[in-house]
């Protein structure tokens, strides 16, 4: 078999396929009843997090949400420590003392997921601040929901960038939901841009469910906030397939509306354009869903192995 | 040693850690050409520039954000919030994120942030101007509560304050500001979690915090011209709380009246209150009494606010009647 080609397609593929057997790894095991809490699965906005992380460099930096575990992986966590800390094990990323609403990975640049909607923003603004004060090259990322645009901190967060010309790309992931309350209830925007642009920050939407079409608007963004030309804001068009949580009864949303969209999968998408393209063969992507899939069971095999925390652990790290 | 006010002190304490540290910024409101509402960091933009001396919109929950981002990342970011009752629309910056990150990371990444303020009522402004919130943040696992009294502990703990590596919340009083004291001049540090005996003494224990050290100190004052000798301490923090110097004195004295201005119920004056009953039950000649801010809002007419707050007579007649009727 021939070699493929350097193409960062490929890579975004076999990434989308391993965060996507993450997520469903993920529920199985939050349905053996072995993940403490709510599970929010990023399932169906796989493109958006590939799309936007996966354009960033090593050394850049970003903070997200609950629905975060995907972008950790795109930006380079190790799925081992990932599983480990959402079964609340000490070979979790936090040593299972964060869970799966609370991922830290500094050396890779995974600066937290968050509990609280919005408040990664200002933070994510701050990690900004620190790059320009520091003269680095760095940039930071932050992605947020739609329903985020509501928050306080969103609206000071974002008006701090743009004031102080901070190299941070904005990612609202709008899956058209707040948990149960549609778009349509919480904001009278015909676009989420409007939001940012009120704060004079360039601002874009784009289909986020189309990997290259986000991945190219997040290159420029991390170009612009990188030349030191300011913040971006990036409304990403994309659905989650499962329920806000899971459990979530799903009441305010048909069927036919979920299917819809599953017509329009990130992961499917990208794989018949691959195919059409010839920029890779059929049994080049089975081979790489195949490894993608070996290599997230194998991690969440050893996470079940890893040992339960020493009981003293609960009483470190405070200060 | 130089005699200074509370607020130079303060001064002194940033000029120096900005100077020694370039990873440390100060970021708040009218801070930096206006100096500050009270004139803490004066001066400090015109040496150390907009870059350092960061002003910012009034966006409390926006800039503590930030300052928790910087600090993530090392810097060591020491944010001014010019009222404490201003910290309650950013409280989840302070209490689901500075106080929780560390813990949450499982001390992966740390927060090496001081949030200063000022509290305290005795100037009639209101009652949104006026709170004494320690007590509300001493209930925050992650958060070291620290409020100096004398000039020469503001500058030495705001010093060790900076140079902690997780948040400390820095309340200074407004009615202080203004208070002058020999100060060490040059790098000065002093510990955080160390109370202070102010006054030694063997019969009654006064423990107060801020500006109520003043009042102790007063009521001591009267309390020996009626004979009574009592010991004064200074607990200079909250968080941590120095259980050690209190139980010393608690096993000499045997009576104790805890003096806060932040209200009486469920204030940190029942903590240490409950502590002591746990630690020197044997030593206690008295119960332990309280002279605390009473459960309403503060008011604005200035002898219903003082009817509101401690006073040094409501503590003499305290100590006086632990004497006589035990
Ligand atoms: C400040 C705050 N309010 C409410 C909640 C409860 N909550 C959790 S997720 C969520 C919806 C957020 O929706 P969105 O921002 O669109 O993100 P999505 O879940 O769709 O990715 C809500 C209301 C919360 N966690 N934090
Ligand atoms: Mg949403």
């Amino acid at each position: 078999m021939s070699q493929t080609q350097p193409d960062w397609r490929i890579d975004a593929y076999r990434d989308m396929v391993r965060i996507r057997e993450f997520e469903e790894t993920s529920a199985k095991l939050y349905t053996q009843g072995l993940v403490g809490g709510s599970l929010h699965l990023a399932i169906g906005q796989e493109g958006t997090i590939m799309g936007t992380v996966g354009a960033l460099a090593s050394g850049d930096q970003i903070t997200m949400t609950y629905r975060g575990r995907g972008h950790a992986l795109a930006k380079g966590a190790d799925p081992f420590a990932l599983f480990a800390e959402i079964l609340g094990r000490q070979g979790g990323t936090s040593r299972g003392k964060g869970g799966p609403m609370h991922i830290y990975d500094p050396e890779v640049g995974v600066m937290g997921t968050n509990a609280i909607v919005g408040a990664g923003i200002p933070i994510a603004v701050g990690l900004a601040l620190a790059a320009k004060m520091e003269g680095a090259s760095r940039v930071a990322m932050t992605a947020f929901g739609d329903g985020a645009v509501n928050q306080g901190a969103f609206h000071e967060g974002l008006n701090l960038a743009a004031i102080w010309d901070l190299p941070i790309v904005f990612v609202c992931e709008n899956n058209l939901y707040s948990e149960m309350t549609p778009i349509k209830d919480a904001v009278r925007n015909d676009s989420l841009t409007e939001r940012a642009q009120a704060y004079r920050i360039r601002a874009v939407t784009v289909d986020g469910n189309d990997v290259e079409a986000v991945r190219e608007v997040a290159e420029q963004a991390i170009a612009r906030a990188r030349a030191g030309e300011g913040p971006t804001f990036i409304e990403c068009m994309t659905y989650r397939y499962v329920g806000h949580m899971l459990g979530d009864p799903e009441t305010y949303r048909s069927k036919e509306e979920v299917q819809s969209w599953k017509e329009r999968d990130p992961i499917l998408l990208l794989r018949e354009k691959l195919l059409r393209e010839k920029a890779a063969t059929k049994t080049q992507l089975d081979a790489i869903e195949a490894a993608a899939r070996e290599e997230i069971a194998q991690a969440a095999d050893s996470a079940q192995k890893s040992p339960e925390p020493q009981l003293e652990e609960a009483l470190d790290d405070v200060f | 040693m130089s005699e200074i006010s509370y607020a130079q002190a303060l001064n002194q304490a940033l000029d120096l850690a900005m100077a020694a540290d370039p990873k440390v910024f100060v970021i708040g409101e009218d801070i930096g050409h206006h100096g500050g509402v009270f004139g803490v960091t004066k001066g400090l933009w015109e040496k150390y520039g907009a870059q350092r001396i960061i002003d910012t919109p009034i966006s409390e929950t926006g800039f503590l954000g930030v300052a928790v981002g910087a600090a993530s990342v090392a810097f060591r970011p020491v944010a001014e919030i010019m009222w404490v009752d201003f910290t309650l629309v950013a409280m989840d910056q302070i209490v689901n994120q500075a106080a929780k990150t560390s813990y949450m990371s499982g001390g992966r990444v740390k927060v090496p942030l001081v949030i200063r303020t000022q509290e305290g009522a005795g100037r009639g402004n209101g009652a949104q101007h006026s709170q004494s919130l320690e007590s509300m943040f001493a209930q925050v696992p992650g958060l070291k509560v620290v409020a100096p009294f004398d000039p020469a502990d503001a500058k030495g703990l705001l010093t060790a304050a900076i140079e902690d590596d997780g948040p400390v919340l820095f309340l200074e009083h407004k009615l202080l500001y203004n208070r002058k004291g020999e100060v060490p001049e040059g790098r000065h540090v002093v510990p955080i979690g160390k109370a202070r005996v102010r006054r030694e003494g063997s019969q009654l224990t006064l423990i107060a915090l801020s500006r109520m050290v003043a009042y102790a100190e007063e009521a001591a004052a009267e309390l020996a011209k009626e004979g009574i000798d009592a010991e004064v301490i200074d607990l200079r923090s909250v968080v941590p709380l120095d259980m050690a110097t209190l139980e010393a004195s608690l096993r000499k004295t045997g009576r104790a009246i805890i003096v806060h201005e932040a209200h009486q119920s469920f204030g940190w004056g029942a903590e240490v209150a409950a502590r002591l009953m746990d630690s020197c039950f044997y030593d206690l000649i008295a119960p332990v009494q309280r002279v605390a801010s009473k459960d309403v809002p503060f008011p604005f007419n200035r002898t219903l606010e003082a009817f509101v707050m401690p006073s040094v007579a409501q503590i003499v007649a305290t100590g006086r009647s632990l004497m006589n009727d035990y």
